[in-house]
């Protein structure tokens, strides 16, 4: 491999490899997978002057160390956490300029879940289907990071960054998802979207990349039988046999069997990309009953 | 015949309902050559499904709702497509049981699966993994009550009314009657998917070994 890479110091809980996702295979089983929350990966790509879909490091809570072998520049957007290069405190998202051989460690997220290290010509593994994300239902894509790894680097472009500071997200003390009603809303009780939107959740520590699960008041069924499978979309409130719902995530399965009572706008599951376990979860239902 | 009913999931989505797995087969159908001869509103997912196709990524799913009760749809027999052909040893740990949910012999059975005329009704569950349709209803059987941790790569396998081939290794609880080296997911192809939905399938019987 070319002297454009790093090695991984440090794998963390979690990191991943993603981009902005697997588009239009859905029909063959494929899930979209992707950045988490898209707009810090996006984000993180500007800073850096890399076009928005190029592939970044994604971590998951207590963030990674990498040594790239060349200078490059990175950025660390997302979940806003320390930031040091060979030890040394260095900007939360802004571009930091890395010289040859020097250890880039995202550290523990201060709030928030995922953190995204982008570099300067992006993460290069092999794309698969157009994308070079992780997706962790399916298996494809480049595998989870290991502690030793070396992953290849792009070439960077000519061009500036467009930006050259991002402010911190805010502090949400409740994480609040609108919900579409609909497709399958009438498999459920008449009260079941009074119930989803007054009840006090909370997110579940089973949630992953598939789905951010719950804890709260389940939601329950007014028909028996089973639905015929059906295609998923991103953001799907499902409704499993114990009533609590799960909202699909980037690596949903694309076609599932539990009606799906509503449907979370995809600007706000950034949000739910970030809300640690514990986090009290609200529902607040839009547009038509 | 009914019309389709729609009903929209999300801002950007549109969920097509039949009542027929031949009606889904021909929207579906229906909707690749409208895409094709680009008089479909762009949009990022196709996804057919047991009695549905989700249109996903689509501008205005209203206005898509309503161009879609105006379409004439033929039927399903006029999407004529080659046969993809799967070679497979009927050596399955099931293949007794099912026989026996049949009430057939093994040999029947083998008879019967492999004189049967299969079309992908869908795709799900894992990549390249097919939903089979083409076994009459008397066919149909449960899942296994207990589901095996791992599944060989190559296992066909049924379970309600659909026949099923494991891309690769996975948990299953379907019933597996035979096996094959058709390579059902290759990523470098194009498609990645050995059976795409709409495909027609029959299965060729091998010796075991």
């Amino acid at each position: 491999m070319s002297d454009r890479a790093l090695s991984v110091v440090r794998a963390g809980a979690l990191t991943l490899v993603q981009d902005e996702g697997r588009h239009g295979h859905a029909h063959l089983g494929v899930p979209r997978s992707g950045a988490l929350d898209l707009p810090a990966a996006r984000l993180a790509n500007r800073l850096v002057g890399n076009a928005v879909g190029a592939a970044v490091l994604e971590t998951t809570l207590n963030g990674c160390a990498v040594r790239p072998r060349r200078a490059v520049t990175v950025a660390v957007t997302g979940a806003p956490c320390p930031v040091t290069l060979d030890g040394r405190p260095v900007a939360w998202g802004a571009p930091v300029r890395v010289p040859p051989g020097a250890v880039v460690e995202v550290g523990a997220a201060t709030r928030g879940v995922r953190s995204y290290l982008a570099f300067a010509g992006g993460v290069a593994v092999e794309p698969v289907l157009g994308s070079r994300s992780t997706d962790l239902l399916s298996g494809l894509g480049p595998p989870l990071l290991r502690d030793g790894a070396v992953l290849p680097l792009g070439r960077p472009a000519d061009t500036c960054p467009r930006v050259d500071e991002a402010p911190a997200p805010g502090v949400p003390e409740e994480l609040v998802l609108r919900v579409r009603p609909g497709p399958r809303a009438d498999w459920f009780t008449a009260d079941a979207l009074a119930v989803l939107a007054g009840g006090r959740y909370r997110v579940s520590s089973a949630s992953n990349r598939i789905g951010l699960r719950t804890e709260g008041p389940a939601l329950r069924r007014a028909r028996k039988g089973e639905l015929p499978s059906e295609g998923m979309v991103l953001g799907a409130v499902q409704v499993p046999p114990d009533g609590r719902p799960v909202i699909f995530l980037a690596d949903h399965p694309t076609t599932g069997g539990y009606p799906v009572i509503g449907v979370v706008p995809e600007p706000d599951l950034a949000a739910a990309a970030q809300a640690a376990p514990g986090t009290p979860l609200r529902f607040a239902p839009v547009g038509r009953p | 015949m009914s019309g389709p009913r729609t009903l929209p999931v999300g801002e950007h989505a549109l969920l097509v309902e039949l009542d027929s797995a031949e009606a889904t087969g021909a929207l579906h159908a229906e909707l690749l050559r409208r895409r094709a001869t680009g008089t479909l509103p762009p949009l990022r997912e196709i996804v057919p499904a047991a009695r549905t196709v989700l249109l996903d990524g689509v501008a205005d799913p209203a206005a898509l709702a309503a161009q879609l009760t105006t379409w004439h749809i033929p039927p399903l027999e006029a999407d004529v497509r080659e046969t993809v052909e799967i070679p497979v040893r009927y050596d399955g740990p099931d293949l007794a049981d099912v026989a026996a949910l049949w009430q057939v012999s093994e040999q029947e059975a083998v008879r019967v699966h492999s004189a049967a005329e299969f079309r992908v009704a869908f795709c799900g569950f894992a990549p390249g993994f097919a939903y089979l349709t083409g076994l009459g209803e008397r066919y149909a059987v449960p899942r296994r009550a207990t589901p095996r941790t791992a599944v060989p790569a190559g296992s066909v396998a049924l379970a309600g009314p659909y026949t099923g081939v494991y891309p690769r290794s996975s948990p299953g609880g379907w019933q597996l009657i035979g096996s094959t080296d058709a390579a059902l997911w290759d990523p470098h192809r194009e498609p990645a998917a050995l059976l795409t939905p709409g495909t027609r399938v029959r299965f060729v019987p091998r010796v075991a070994r």
